[in-house]
């Protein structure tokens, strides 16, 4: 395939070269995307005001998160990709200070400290940590020649590592995971060898029973061994999983109906503003429900990685591709989790569950890939 | 591969990077494929088991207890009853924490060490997810002030129940019984299904012995409740049938004179309608409050009726086995015509002893010097001479007296409606042998002779005899239940003496009419102001020993040692209407002491509820008065 194949296959190429900029190109807005954003988004405060039992007060306060959220996602869509990889550095010493910060002045809330409080305001750096992590492996990645050798690929394990290990300390697994799983993804798009991943995998493997013995804390332990064997507690950490599996199980492939769902409206599912929202969905809208979301996942997420791959930068191709597979991640863990694939790790679902800090990293993801976008079609023009 | 190492190879780094990106495609697909197949498991096939399982959440099966049934007295007055009562409950399985949760309500309602001991307790026997009681009897107050902290204590809930009351307290304690709370003995009894909405269980007494008809059958109801167990709204309902009302013989106004006639005194009157077997009354003193059984009595409540010297929880009447004393001379008079061993003309000498052929022991009379040179059956019974009935007892023997006692219902139970009767003793040489391992001597016939000896009878054997002797001649089992809603309940008959001639009976029924109101019947002090021909015959019995030759010397004697009185006595004469028993512990005098009770009881009865405020008409007691203490100082 030649360069001149590549560039042809280009969509919509002809058009941004004989019309002048129309203003979603002008804003780098991609129009499609944000669509599919902004269905999901509406989808979600359907399913948030069931789930509140029709606290039109809840979902209001969920409106003005998205709408601050999108704003900022616009915003951050006008940064050039080579702007954010100079920034890329600094950002990542910052975020690494602000963990080591929360680590030691934290503000707890259940037992953990994730919070750093600035001036009446509370906000979690591991939200930051998630896109500033993947920004700083692509930086690192994209000034050297690709695939990464194996010195540059340690550097960059080294550079995943630090802040993991911080947001572990928290003690946040779930996150920390996602966010080292963001810079794997970098690594893995820069093209590491297979070798080195099949031996990662080898010692993970040879990993996994000293950190179950003196990594993890025990609710984490509790937390898998409750997914193995639910029925091992019914009330008491085994309460959710089981609520949840009956929850969604109960929706059949019809659903309940819309504020119809019983599990949720009588109070049996916990958590079904936050991160229990999809049994909600899934007791009342059924497997065809599911199947949408799953679908209207699947568009977000394709339409994300075209633009990634159209990206004329590494960074921004790295980058993006990194947030649109993490992305993925989001669902696939919170929808494994609350139907008890997965262990329960407190992940929300992306645009769906109740929440604002998620939402805007999540969005600040898009806007950039939305510059990535924009970018491209610059160097078309 | 150098010059890769030093240059970016664009257009290198596009084609892995793309071929990756295909890879990642192909993983999330597969991952997605992977939670299409868990939700469809989870929705499609597995749909049947989470449908139920989240119905089972919602939806529960609760038992609605029945209403207990009412108990009325003849005339329609209530003697139990079910008043509403609220009741704390916790469920433990939707509590977080039971110590938290106790806490926080021992904050906003006092709770009692005793409270909270024996709400452990019934927890440890709870059903899962049961209601399981903290406290009962919760005012308005407490319940207002636990609605308003209710978000506080998910679990607690307010139960509003009927409880058992008996207004008429002491009055019917034994008689009634009382309900409380199911053991766990009865647990394991009684139907599991009936039960499931019950809490309480007749225990003893009528509330015992009329459990079944009592209760009731249960009813359910489907409802839907959220996970804090909160009940949202009712599915489905099946009403539960309730327990039977039933009438009772009784007459409440008859029981409350019969139980002031033993006030301040130890024993029981058992009143029964000679011609149906109907109890008229039945008391045994003194009472006790039932009430304090319904939900749990108090240790310390427990502990003073238990020790209490004057037994309250005993109930006299059915479990007090008394010597019959001089009340069974009437029988064995009869016995006496009826084998033709005596006429009524026959004359005993009485020298104020008896003693067997070839033996020295002197059976003294309580008359000392005797009643007479000779008496006749009339006289003997009238003046309750002992001579006469040593000669005749040991003339018929005991052979003959056991099993003409026997047809007078004692030595075995009689069968009321109630718990715990016992049976009384009407001894025999198959008796002896088996349980003492002796032969009958003949000295024992002779004290059988004046219902002394081995002879024991409850108050309510006494008052069955005595309706035999009225009834001339027909063994009814004694009821207290008279109807069931409108289906009457008819005693049955267990025999009837037919082969004993009329001038029998009336021998003795003239006999113990002079009892009464012959010049020298023992009993002569309560015929002043007798509307009625009333026959009866007193009876004093003897609590220890006296050895042959001594004076009994009541002051010498121990108040617990003194004689037992007894009297019964039916009317009228002519035309019996009732039957009266009458037993006071350590009493001494039968007709001075137990013959007035009876009085008072058949006068209630027969002349009914007097139009004055006082009760009692003010002559009834004036002769008991005038009686001398030394006319029947041991009869």
């Amino acid at each position: 395939m030649s360069n001149t194949d590549f560039l042809r296959q280009m969509p919509g190429d002809s058009r941004s070269m004989s019309n002048p900029r129309s203003i979603s190109q002008r804003l780098h807005i991609d129009i499609p995307l944000l669509v599919l954003l902004l269905i999901l988004a509406g989808v979600g405060l359907a399913v948030l005001y069931s789930a509140s039992d029709g606290s039109m007060a809840t979902v209001l306060r969920q409106g003005r998160f998205l709408s601050v959220a999108f704003v900022v996602m616009i915003i951050v869509a006008q940064f050039h990709p080579e702007q954010l990889q100079r920034w890329a550095p600094f950002a990542y010493i910052g975020v690494l200070l602000l963990l080591l910060a929360v680590d030691f002045v934290g503000v707890g809330a259940k037992g953990a400290q994730r919070w750093l409080g600035i001036g009446g305001f509370r906000f979690q750096p591991s939200e930051l940590a998630k896109l500033v992590l993947p920004m700083a492996v692509a930086w690192y990645l994209s000034t050297h020649p690709l695939p990464p050798s194996i010195r540059h690929t340690l550097i960059s394990l080294l550079l995943i590592f630090l802040p993991t290990v911080l947001i572990v300390m928290q003690p946040d697994l779930g996150t920390s995971i996602l966010i080292a799983t963001s810079g794997i993804f970098v690594l893995f798009l820069a093209g590491i060898s297979w070798t080195f991943i099949a031996s990662c995998f080898g010692l993970v493997g040879l990993m996994a029973y000293p950190m179950w013995e003196y990594v993890l804390h025990d609710y984490q332990r509790q937390r898998i061994l409750t997914l193995l064997n639910p029925e091992l507690d019914k009330l008491g950490a085994g309460w959710n999983i089981i609520q949840s599996k009956t929850a969604i199980g109960s929706g059949g492939f019809e659903g309940k109906g819309w504020l119809q769902g019983t599990q949720s409206h009588l109070d049996f599912l916990p958590e079904s503003h936050t991160d229990f929202i999809i049994a909600v969905l899934a007791e009342e809208f059924g497997l065809r429900g599911v199947l949408l979301l799953l679908l209207l996942y699947g568009l977000i997420i394709s339409r994300g990685l075209w633009i990634a791959s159209q990206a004329k930068h590494c960074f921004g191709r790295l980058l993006g591709g990194s947030i649109i597979l993490t992305f993925f991640v989001y669902v696939f863990v919170n929808m494994g989790m609350v139907s008890g694939l997965l262990p329960v790790v407190g992940v929300p679902l992306p645009l769906v569950s109740q929440g604002g800090t998620s939402l805007v990293t999540l969005l600040v993801g898009f806007g950039v890939l939305m510059g990535i976008c924009a970018d491209e079609r610059l160097v078309h023009q | 591969m150098r010059r890769r190492q030093q240059l970016k190879n664009t257009f290198y780094e596009r084609r892995v990077y793309r071929h990756r990106v295909t890879i990642s495609i192909l993983v999330v697909m597969v991952m997605t494929m992977i939670l299409v197949g868990r939700y469809s498991q989870l929705q499609i096939s597995d749909y049947d088991i989470y449908k139920t399982q989240s119905d089972r959440n919602r939806i529960q099966l609760l038992p609605i207890a029945p209403k207990r049934g009412l108990i009325f007295d003849r005339n329609g007055l209530l003697l139990a009853e079910n008043i509403p009562s609220y009741t704390l409950t916790v469920v433990k399985e939707r509590v977080k924490s039971l110590d938290d949760t106790l806490a926080i309500i021992n904050e906003i309602i006092p709770l009692s060490e005793d409270d909270i001991e024996q709400f452990r307790k019934r927890l440890s026997r709870r059903r899962p997810y049961e209601a399981v009681p903290l406290k009962f009897r919760v005012s308005d107050e407490d319940i207002a002030k636990l609605a308003v902290n209710r978000h506080r204590v998910p679990g607690v809930e307010i139960d509003a129940q009927l409880v058992r009351h008996y207004p008429q307290g002491e009055l019917f304690a034994h008689m009634l019984g009382y309900v409380g709370r199911i053991s766990e003995r009865e647990v394991d009894v009684i139907d599991p299904v009936n039960y499931s909405g019950t809490h309480y269980i007749g225990k003893i007494g009528l509330e015992k012995y009329y459990e079944e008809l009592l209760h009731g059958t249960v009813g359910y109801q489907n409802v839907e409740s959220n996970a804090h167990g909160r009940i949202l709204r009712v599915l489905e309902r099946h009403d539960p049938l309730p327990g039977g009302d039933i009438t009772l013989n009784v007459d409440a106004y008859v029981q409350q004179v019969a139980y002031e006639a033993l006030t301040n005194q130890r024993g029981a009157i058992v009143a029964m309608d000679p011609n149906t077997g109907g109890i008229i009354a039945m008391v045994s003193a003194p009472g006790y409050d039932t009430n304090l059984f319904v939900n749990g009595i108090s240790s310390v409540d427990y502990n003073a009726l238990q020790n209490n010297p004057d037994l309250p929880l005993y109930n006299r009447a059915l479990q007090g086995q008394y010597p019959p004393a001089s009340t069974i001379k009437p029988m064995w008079g009869l016995a006496g015509l009826h084998y033709g061993v005596v006429t009524p003309a026959t004359r005993i000498a009485d020298p104020g002893w008896f003693s067997l052929p070839d033996d020295s022991r002197r059976y003294r009379d309580w008359k000392r010097g005797g009643h007479g040179a000779t008496v006749n059956l009339e006289q003997a019974v009238v003046q309750s001479c002992d001579v006469y009935f040593y000669e005749l007892a040991y003339k018929l023997g005991i052979d003959r007296l056991h099993s003409f006692g026997t047809r007078f219902g004692l030595g075995d139970v009689t069968g009321i409606d109630n718990t715990n009767e016992r049976a009384g003793l009407m001894p025999s040489r198959e008796w002896k042998e088996q349980s003492r391992g002796g032969h009958w001597y003949p000295g024992e016939t002779i004290n059988v002779g004046i219902g002394q000896g081995f002879m024991l009878a409850t108050p309510l054997q006494l008052a069955v005899a005595t309706s035999v002797v009225a009834s001339r001649g027909e063994l009814r089992a004694p009821r207290l239940l008279a109807s069931v809603g409108e289906e009457a309940v008819v005693a049955p008959l267990l025999g009837k003496m037919e082969d004993i001639s009329k001038a029998h009976w009336d021998a003795i029924t003239r006999s113990m009419e002079e009892v009464v109101n012959g010049a020298h019947g023992t009993g002569r002090g309560l015929k002043a102001g007798l509307t009625y021909r009333m026959a009866g015959k007193s009876g004093t019995a003897q609590v220890v020993g006296i050895a042959a030759g001594e004076k009994y010397d009541s002051n010498a004697i121990h108040a617990r040692n003194r004689d037992h009185a007894l009297f019964i006595a039916f009317a009228p004469a002519e035309d019996p209407k009732i039957a009266v028993a009458v037993v006071i512990e350590n009493g001494e005098h039968g007709g001075s002491v137990a013959g007035p009770a009876a009085r008072k009881v058949m006068d209630a009865y027969l002349l009914g509820k007097p139009k004055q405020p006082d009760p009692l008409p003010a002559e009834t007691a004036g002769p008991v008065v005038t009686v001398s203490a030394g006319a029947e100082a041991n009869e």
